[in-house]
């Protein structure tokens, strides 16, 4: 399952810190974050739910680059 | 501005105020050191808190080296060493002023970066809102256009968008498609034709049964394309981000080496030193370094350079290709539907004996009449613009030759129009012709009338598109085609193509592009426009697979890594154009970024560069790196 989410981050080298961390995520088959659209692209991995691999994202962004938000 | 940034601005404002009130206190009155000290962090904590967090955030997760590490390094640095020097070295405002153009430098680039993410998501702002749906009392009812099902009619008023590809099932209307195709011409459609999504309609009232959901629309196919396509990195990219990543621990060290050993180094020697003078310059040297520039310029050039090309409609579907476009040297064309128009025109009108021209058009138009085969229909229309397309039916005997004409007996006359054969048949002398295409001999009551000559014609932009190629520097221009030699031979003398391989079969243009392959040197690409609709092999194994006239073509949307919305062939030269301008800017950008960054690096740890130049060195060469990025937003016509 392929899904896109708005994010809001401040510079390219965040969103790119921001898609290495959500590519380490468990459930996360491939996440790409475009700066420049201000978008992230999830491809789930199969049988994951994207409500509750969402949540880990977030967080595993946050710790990279505190102040990104992810809308899921 | 954002919330965020006016947060930032009033901070920064803040922070001056209150550092323009201390330099007067302290120009009356002198205070006890640590008292100054105190006052002095007041606007550093203001303008500077996020950022220290930042820092101790990315240490606390393994994140040691970014730029609020450098800057925090740098600015408590200043801080300290004026605090134990008593303000004699570096000092307190030095410290605070760093962090202000700092902040100020962030700023400014995401207020700038913001602007030119918006200006250039609006040039390809062609998303629908809404699609409007007759409810059961007839009212309009605005709803979303992916809950529309297919088969269900919309409304499209003066001023809309087309939400949903369909075709029309009432009214006409203009279109404009210059949001998909970069044509400004508008187009006029009626009931029965097919429209495509992302048209805005300029006048008139159309109901639109939909043939396609909303996802599978051609402008959801289009926005996901350009959205994705900043997802698809460049090599130029890619060195950016492993270049930082590198980049920032080496510096770092660097600026650690700077304040040790040369002090060392002197002490050992017996010379008198400062160690303040070496810590100073070490973190003058952190300063300088900070990479922000670059990440930033680079990713947002070729944004722009997508941009720009998405609104004059050529859709380029990654960073990569883009870089490769301006690499291509190599260039293949496929000819009917790319160079040609793909479809029949009279190029030629020899009438014979006393027969005038518009005579023997008229004959061969009563004798295609009631034929609906290619050459026939273009016959008539040729007819037609001569006005010699004859309104009177008085055809009485009608009758098709299988394999060399068509007889037709009117009230005054008996007509045969077909090939060579047939007027063998009829006992007559054909004149010939050299020229390529197809030859329809007209004969009258017994008599040769003469002939037409009806071959596909090149596009108008084709021959310019070909010579503009050839100035930017392309090796080699091939034509490959499935047509005859002859035929191939003179359109390839018309446009100016010195090679062209005619005859071939869809399998041996990959063998051809095999060949291009392997005669490129270095970096060079090989690039290969066709229509997209049977080169899809080609399309995939060529390093850059052009896809031209792709509107409501998916075929072609998938197959191919750069899509032209309509099929002017001036389009390419253009692509080529803006490719290169946009990769020279991108190396403009690295280049000055780099250079300036290390000359005043080497001019810090010699001493010759402040704080100040510092400064200026990260922030300013940001600024400038962002201004010329934004340059491949223009590209001249």
């Amino acid at each position: 399952m392929k899904k896109t989410y708005e994010i809001e981050v401040d510079c390219a080298a965040c969103a790119q810190k921001m898609e290495d961390a959500a590519n380490k995520v468990a459930g996360v088959g491939t996440a790409t974050v475009s700066f420049m659209t201000q978008k992230m692209k999830v491809e789930f991995a199969e049988k994951a739910d994207p409500a509750a691999v969402m949540p880990e994202v977030l967080k595993a962004c946050k710790a990279v680059e505190s102040d990104c938000e992810i809308k899921f | 501005m954002t919330k965020k940034q006016k947060k930032t601005l009033y901070r920064i404002i803040a922070s001056i105020a209150c550092l323009a009130l201390l330099q007067i206190v302290l120009h009356f009155i002198e205070l006890p050191i640590l008292l100054e000290f105190a006052l002095y962090m007041i606007p550093y904590i203001i303008i500077g808190y996020d950022i220290l967090l930042k820092a101790f955030h990315g240490i606390t997760h393994g994140q040691v080296f970014d730029e609020c590490f450098l800057m925090t390094v740098a600015t408590i640095g200043a801080i300290l060493l004026g605090l134990f020097t008593s303000g004699e070295e570096g000092g307190f405002l030095e410290g605070v002023a760093v962090m202000l153009f700092y902040q100020i430098g962030e700023l400014f680039q995401s207020v700038a970066v913001g602007k030119s993410r918006r200006n250039i998501t609006a040039l390809m702002d062609i998303r629908p809102d809404y699609a409007n749906i007759q409810n059961e009392n007839g009212e309009l009812e605005k709803t979303d256009p992916d809950d529309v099902e297919i088969g269900s009619i919309i409304v499209v008023k003066a001023g809309e968008k087309i939400p949903i590809d369909g075709h029309i099932v009432e009214g006409t209307a203009s279109l404009d498609t210059s949001a998909l195709t970069g044509e400004s011409v508008p187009v006029t459609v009626q009931e029965g034709d097919d429209v495509i999504s992302g048209c805005v309609n300029i006048t008139g009232l159309l109901k639109i049964e939909t043939t396609k959901e909303f996802g599978e629309s051609t402008v959801s196919k289009i926005l996901e394309m350009v959205e994705n396509s900043s997802m698809k990195k460049s090599k130029s990219e890619n060195f950016i981000s492993k270049f930082a990543r590198y980049y920032t621990p080496i510096v770092c060290f660097l600026a650690l080496a700077l304040a040790l050993i040369p002090p060392v180094f002197l002490l050992v020697a017996g010379k008198a030193t400062l160690w303040s003078t070496w810590i100073i310059r070490a973190l003058t040297f952190l300063v300088i370094s900070c990479p922000c520039a670059l990440v930033i310029s680079i990713p947002l050039s070729f944004f722009a350079g997508i941009g720009a090309a998405s609104s004059r409609g050529i859709l380029v579907k990654g960073s990569n290709y883009l870089e490769a476009l301006s690499e291509t040297r190599i260039i293949a064309f496929d000819k009917t539907g790319t160079l040609t128009k793909g479809t029949f025109e009279v190029t030629k009108v020899v009438p014979f004996g006393d027969i005038t021209e518009d005579q023997l058009v008229r004959y061969a138009a009563i004798a295609e009449n009631y034929s609906d085969h290619p050459i026939a229909v273009s016959i008539k229309k040729y007819a037609q613009n001569c006005g010699q397309l004859s309104s009177e039916k008085s055809i009485l005997e009608d009758e098709t030759i299988p394999g060399k004409g068509v007889r037709v007996k009117t009230s005054e006359c008996e007509i045969y129009a077909g090939n060579d054969r047939l007027i063998e048949e009829l006992g007559l002398a054909a004149g010939e012709d050299e020229t390529s295409g197809t030859i329809v001999h007209v004969a009258a009551d017994g008599m040769y009338a003469g002939y037409i000559i009806i071959s596909d014609t090149i596009k108008p932009t084709a021959a310019e598109a070909m010579r503009s190629l050839k100035a930017q520097g392309m090796r080699r221009i091939v034509m490959l085609t499935g047509d005859r030699e002859e035929s191939a031979r003179q359109i390839a003398g018309q446009l100016g193509i010195s090679e062209f391989k005619a005859g071939l079969l869809p399998g041996d243009k990959v063998d051809e592009i095999e060949e291009l392959l392997s005669d490129k040197k270095g970096k060079e690409k090989v690039a290969f426009v066709g229509d997209g609709i049977n080169d899809a092999p080609v399309l995939s194994r060529v390093d850059i697979g052009i896809a031209m006239g792709a509107m409501g073509s998916d075929a072609a949307i998938e197959s191919a890594d750069v899509v032209l919305m309509d099929d002017d062939p001036a389009r390419i030269a253009l692509a080529m154009k803006i490719s290169r301008k946009c990769l020279r800017i991108v190396k403009q950008n690295i280049y000055a970024a780099i250079g300036i960054k290390v000359l005043i690096m080497i001019l810090g740890a010699l001493g010759f560069a402040n704080m100040w130049m510092a400064i200026f060195a990260d922030v300013g060469v940001m600024v400038i790196a962002v201004l010329n990025s934004i340059r491949c937003l223009k590209v001249s016509k």
